[in-house]
C-alpha cells in the first residue's frame, strides 16, 4: 500500500489532507469442554481519508483503497468538511496534526507462524482438560486471540508513520456447581492478559499451573462463605486494581469527556476543567502515569492516531491532579495539558481521547507488610462486575476471588465479593502501594466509548494497593 | 450490493468440494455520522463497509473467517476464494468437532425497504438550524445497512434497509438531562423539530431544585427506556440454552428450582414487525414468535442448532450467540396516564445506566439512574432526584416486587454502532415495583 502516492494523487480545495490505512488480522480460537467452538480469521481494512476545510475536519472512511475511489472519498469529505464549518466546534487548523516521520514495531520473540492451528487447538485441550479438577466443574474455556494489526499515516503536511502490533491474549474459565451454588474462576478475568507479546505468551508450563490453579479455586468458592456485608479495610490484586484505575481514574480524566463530548452515551466527569493542577484526587501513594513506553503493555505505541508523539507523564502525582487524559484537539479546546492519546478503533472510526496504558506506580510496601498492616480486612482478586455513574464517581464492582484478612493474616476464602464506593473519596483511602515485586501489568481489549461507538485496546498496570474503610458485601442470599 | 453478493457466492460455492458445505454472511452499511455538542458539530463523517464472513465444514471440522470487501468484482472473488483455500488447510489441522451443524436446505427470503434519507452533505444543515442555543449531545446515524446470508444447500436471504437516528441528550444549567431518540426511515423535518421541542419541554420539569435520596427500598416506576436495559441484560449470561447448560444463566432457579416470577411478566422473541431479518448466520429461519416467558414462567430459552446438537435439545434457530434480536415484552392494563397516581409517594425512573450483572445466579442487577428521574409525592412530581446506584434481582422486580405493567408499549430502538449500526430494538411497557433497592 503505498500511501504517499495515494495521497499525492488526490486533488482537492482543502487545507489538509490526511490518509489513514489499517490492516488488522484477528485470528480467535475457543475449545470449551474439550471440543473446539472458534476458529476464526477475522481480515478487517480499509482507509480514512480526513481533511480540514475552513477549521472544521471530516472523513470519509472505505474500503476501497485505489486513486479514483480515494479522490471520490475526499471530495465526499470536503463537502461534509463545508457544510459542516459554520457550526463548528472549534476552529482547528493542521496545528492538531502535527508532521511526524516514524516506525513503531512492538515487541515479540516468536510471530504467529511459531505455532499453527492444530498446535494451538491443542494447547487450549490440554488447558480445558486440566481445568477440569473435579466432577463438579460443569464447563471449562480456553481461549486465544492473536491479533496481528498494521497502522499507517501520511498527510499532506509531511506525517509519514507506520506502526505495527503483535497482541496475544490467553485466558481460561472455569465454572463450578454444587447444587443451586454456582461459582465462576478465570485467570486474571476473562481476557485481562493480553500483552505486545508473541506466542512465546503461550508458555505451556504456567498454562499448565494456572489451570490447575483456576479449577481448583473455581471449586473451593463453592464451599465458602458469602462476603461479609460490612465496612472494612479492602486490599485489591493488580488484576483488580486494572479495573478500578481504567473506571474511576481513566475515564474520569478523559478532556473530551470534561468538554462534554460524551455526555449523550459514556457520560460525563466529575472533574473539571479548572481541577488541573491542583486537585487531590488521592492519597500522596498515589502515582499514575500514562506510559506508552512500557514494554508488552497493550498500549504502547510511539504515535496516536492524530501523529502526536507518545511519551510517558505523569497525569496524578502524589496524589494531585496534573493533566488530563487527551489528544490535541482536546488539548486546543480546553486548554489543559494532555497526552497523546487521539485514538481510533480502526479505519472506520474517527479518533477521540482514549485513555492506552495509564499505570499506577509502585510503592515501598512488601506484599506481607501490606497484609500484616491490616486488622479487619478482604483481599479481592480478578473482575467479574463492574458498574458507574455517569460521571464516573459512584461505583459498584465484584469480584471472582476472596480471602479474608483477620488480624494480619490472609485467613479463609469467601465468594461472590463486592464494593462500592466513590472515586472522588475511594482514592483519598488510599493506605497502602505495594512495591515493584507486587507489580503487573495486564491490559482489555473491550473498552468502549464513543458515538459512533468504538472499543479499543488498554493497558494497565499496578501494584497491589490497600484502602480503608470500604463497604463490602456479598451474593444474594 | 447484492448483485455483488450473488456473484461472490456463486464462485464460492462452485469452488466447493463434494465433501464440503459453506454458509456466507454479509453484513454492511453506507453510514453518515454526525456527532453535535452544544449546538455545535463535534465530528462528522461517512463510513462504507461491507465484510463478508464464511463458515466451511469439511470432513467434521469448522473453520470461519470473516474480510472486508471493496465491491469491485473481480478483487473480491479472487480474495475470498483464496481465502477459501486457507479454510480448507486450516480445516484439516483442527480437531473434530462433534456437535457440527451442516448447513441445511431452508427458505430464500427477501427485504428490501428504501427511505428517504437527507444526503450525506446536508445532514447538518436539516439539524443545526433547530438546536440553536440548546444545549444538546448527541449522534446522527443515517444510511443503508445491509444483511444476506446464502449456504452451499440452497438457502438464500436478503435484507437491506434505509434509517436515520438522532439519539440526544439535552441538558439544563444545572447539569440535568433528557434523553430523546428521534428515528425513522422517512425524514420529516417538522417531525424532526418537534422531537426537539418535546424534549425541550420535557427538561423544563427539571428546573426544580434536586432531591437526594437515602440508599434504601422504595416504590419505582421505571419507564420503557430503562425496562429495555433490564431485557438487554438478559442476552449475557441470560435466556441463552447454552448458558444454561454450562451453569452461566442468571435464569438456572427457573429451570432448576421452578421458580416464577410474576403473572404480569411475559417476555418472546417477536420477529412480526420485520425490523431486523429472521435468518440467522447460518440460513436459519426462526419461528416468527417464541415465548420465551409466558406469564411468569420459562417456557424455553433461545437455542442455536449448534447447542441443539451438543445438548440433544431442539433448536428455534437463535443465532449462535444464543442472544434476543427482536425482544417483545408483554403489555400489562396500567393506562400510561395513571401512573404518577398508581405510583403515589416514590421515585420515578425514566432511564437506567451501565448495568452489569452483580450476583448473576442470585439475578442480582446492579446499575444507576440517569436523565429524567424524579421524586414523586401523591401523584406529583415533586423534583429530580440526584443520581443513584441501585443493586435488585430481576427475580424481585419482574416477580413479587412487580405491581404493575403499562398498557402502552414503546419501541426503544437499537443505536449500537460496535462493529457497525444495529438494526431492530426493544418493544416494552414500563413497570411499577411496590419496592425497588437504591444502594447509593
Amino acid at each position: 500500500m503505498d500511501l504517499t502516492r495515494l495521497l499525492g494523487q488526490i486533488d482537492v480545495p482543502a487545507d489538509w489532507v490526511g490518509l489513514r490505512y489499517v490492516d488488522e488480522t484477528t485470528t480467535t480460537r475457543w475449545v470449551r469442554d474439550g471440543h473446539p467452538q472458534a476458529n476464526d480469521r477475522c481480515r478487517d481494512r480499509g482507509i480514512m481519508v480526513e481533511v480540514l476545510a475552513d477549521g472544521q475536519f471530516a472523513y470519509q472512511a472505505s474500503s476501497r483503497v485505489d486513486a479514483a475511489s480515494v479522490q471520490d472519498a475526499a471530495e465526499k469529505a470536503l463537502a461534509m468538511a463545508k457544510a459542516a464549518a459554520p457550526y463548528a466546534i472549534h476552529s482547528f487548523t493542521d496545528s492538531a496534526r502535527p508532521a511526524a516521520t516514524g516506525s513503531y514495531q512492538s515487541p515479540f520473540e516468536q510471530n504467529e507462524s511459531a505455532m499453527n492451528a492444530g498446535d494451538i487447538n491443542d494447547w487450549l485441550l490440554k488447558s480445558c482438560e486440566l481445568l477440569k479438577v473435579s466432577d463438579k466443574i460443569v464447563s471449562a474455556n480456553a481461549l486465544a486471540r492473536i491479533v496481528q494489526s498494521d497502522h499507517y499515516f501520511v498527510s499532506s503536511n509531511g506525517s509519514h508513520i507506520d506502526q505495527h502490533f503483535l497482541i496475544v491474549t490467553t485466558g481460561s474459565m472455569a465454572v463450578a456447581q454444587d447444587g443451586p451454588v454456582v461459582q465462576t474462576r478465570s485467570d486474571s478475568g476473562m481476557r485481562a492478559r493480553s500483552w505486545q507479546i508473541g506466542l512465546e505468551s503461550m508458555d505451556e508450563q504456567r498454562m499448565i499451573d494456572d489451570s490447575i490453579r483456576v479449577g481448583e479455586q473455581a471449586v473451593e468458592l463453592l464451599s465458602a462463605e458469602e462476603c461479609p456485608t460490612d465496612t472494612r479495610d479492602l486490599m485489591l490484586a493488580p488484576d483488580q486494581m486494572m479495573l478500578q484505575i481504567h473506571e474511576s481514574v481513566g475515564h474520569p480524566l478523559e478532556i473530551d469527556r470534561i468538554l462534554g463530548d460524551e455526555r449523550n452515551y459514556a457520560g460525563w466527569s466529575f472533574v473539571r476543567l479548572d481541577d488541573f493542577g491542583k486537585l487531590r484526587y488521592g492519597s500522596d501513594l498515589m502515582n499514575i502515569t500514562f506510559d506508552p513506553t512500557v514494554p508488552h503493555e497493550m498500549a504502547s505505541y510511539d504515535f496516536d492516531d492524530g501523529g502526536a508523539k507518545a511519551e510517558r507523564a505523569f497525569i496524578i502525582k502524589d496524589g494531585i491532579l496534573q493533566r488530563g487524559l487527551g489528544g490535541i484537539e482536546s488539548q486546543q479546546r480546553s486548554g489543559v495539558p494532555g497526552v497523546a492519546d487521539f485514538r481510533a478503533s480502526s479505519w472506520n472510526r474517527a479518533p477521540i481521547d482514549r485513555m492506552a496504558n495509564l499505570n499506577l506506580e509502585p510503592g515501598e510496601s512488601t506484599l506481607d507488610e501490606l497484609i500484616g498492616s491490616v486488622e479487619k480486612g478482604v483481599y479481592m482478586e480478578a473482575n467479574r462486575s463492574w458498574s458507574i455513574d455517569d460521571y464516573r464517581n459512584k461505583f459498584q464492582f465484584g469480584c471472582e476471588y476472596a480471602r479474608l484478612i483477620e488480624n494480619g493474616k490472609l485467613t479463609k476464602t469467601v465468594r461472590n465479593p463486592n464494593y462500592r464506593g466513590i472515586s472522588s473519596h475511594f482514592w483519598k483511602s488510599l493506605k497502602g502501594v505495594g512495591n515493584a515485586d507486587t507489580f503487573e501489568v495486564y491490559g482489555t481489549p473491550n473498552c468502549g466509548k464513543g458515538e459512533p461507538n468504538q472499543v479499543i485496546r488498554v493497558g494497565h498496570a499496578s501494584p497491589t494497593c490497600l484502602f480503608e474503610n470500604v463497604e463490602v458485601f456479598g451474593g444474594e442470599q | 450490493m447484492e448483485q455483488h453478493f450473488d456473484a461472490v457466492c456463486a464462485a464460492l460455492f462452485d469452488a466447493l468440494k463434494e465433501s464440503e458445505s459453506l454458509s456466507i454472511s454479509l453484513g454492511g452499511e453506507t453510514s453518515q455520522f454526525t456527532r453535535v455538542n452544544g449546538d455545535k458539530v463535534r465530528q462528522t463523517g461517512a463510513v462504507d463497509d461491507i465484510s463478508l464472513s464464511l463458515e466451511l465444514v469439511a470432513d467434521s471440522r469448522r473453520a470461519t473467517s470473516s474480510a472486508t470487501l471493496t465491491g469491485e468484482r473481480e478483487q473480491d472473488t479472487a480474495m475470498v476464494q483464496q481465502e477459501l483455500e486457507r479454510l480448507r488447510a486450516e480445516a484439516a489441522l483442527l480437531p473434530v468437532d462433534p456437535y457440527i451443524v451442516a448447513p441445511a436446505a431452508g427458505e430464500t427470503s427477501h427485504s428490501d425497504q428504501s427511505g428517504d434519507l437527507p444526503a450525506a452533505a446536508n445532514v447538518v444543515g436539516k439539524l443545526l438550524p433547530a438546536l440553536e442555543g440548546v444545549d444538546i449531545s448527541g449522534i446522527w446515524a443515517s444510511g443503508r445497512i445491509y444483511r444476506a446470508n446464502a449456504n452451499s444447500a440452497g438457502s438464500r436471504h436478503w435484507f437491506a434497509s434505509d434509517s436515520f437516528s438522532l439519539d440526544y441528550s439535552l441538558v439544563n444549567p444545572d447539569e440535568k438531562m433528557v434523553k430523546a431518540t428521534y428515528a425513522g426511515s422517512e425524514w420529516n423535518q417538522a417531525d424532526y423539530e418537534q422531537s426537539i421541542a418535546a424534549s425541550q419541554q420535557k427538561l423544563a420539569l427539571l428546573d426544580k431544585p434536586s432531591i437526594q435520596l437515602k440508599p434504601g427500598n422504595y416504590r419505582t416506576y421505571i419507564a420503557p427506556a430503562g425496562v429495555s436495559d433490564l431485557l438487554g441484560m438478559f442476552s449475557w449470561n441470560g435466556l441463552s440454552e447454552s448458558a444454561m447448560q454450562t451453569g452461566e444463566s442468571a435464569f438456572l432457579k427457573m429451570r432448576n428450582e421452578a421458580v416464577t416470577l410474576s403473572p404480569m411478566f411475559s417476555l418472546s422473541e417477536d420477529f412480526s414487525a420485520g425490523r431486523v431479518p429472521r435468518f440467522n448466520d447460518k440460513a436459519e429461519v426462526s419461528p416468527e414468535r417464541i415465548d420465551l416467558i409466558a406469564q411468569g414462567e420459562l417456557k424455553t430459552c433461545l437455542v442455536s442448532s449448534r447447542t441443539a446438537s451438543e445438548y440433544g435439545v431442539e433448536s428455534n434457530n437463535a443465532a449462535e450467540g444464543e442472544y434476543l434480536r427482536s425482544p417483545v415484552m408483554a403489555t400489562g392494563d396500567l393506562e400510561e396516564q395513571d401512573v404518577l397516581a398508581a405510583l403515589g409517594t416514590g421515585v420515578y425512573l425514566s432511564n437506567l445506566h451501565y448495568l452489569n450483572w452483580s450476583d448473576t445466579h442470585g439475578g442480582r442487577i446492579t446499575g444507576m439512574t440517569r436523565y429524567a428521574c424524579f421524586w414523586v409525592e401523591q401523584g406529583e412530581i415533586v423534583g429530580p432526584i440526584e443520581n443513584m446506584r441501585w443493586d435488585d434481582s430481576f427475580y424481585h422486580f419482574f416477580g413479587e416486587h412487580l405491581e404493575a405493567v403499562t398498557a402502552q408499549s414503546q419501541l426503544n430502538p437499537d443505536v449500537g454502532s460496535y462493529g457497525g449500526r444495529e438494526l431492530g430494538g426493544t418493544e416494552c411497557p414500563g413497570i411499577l415495583l411496590n419496592s425497588f433497592a437504591l444502594t447509593l
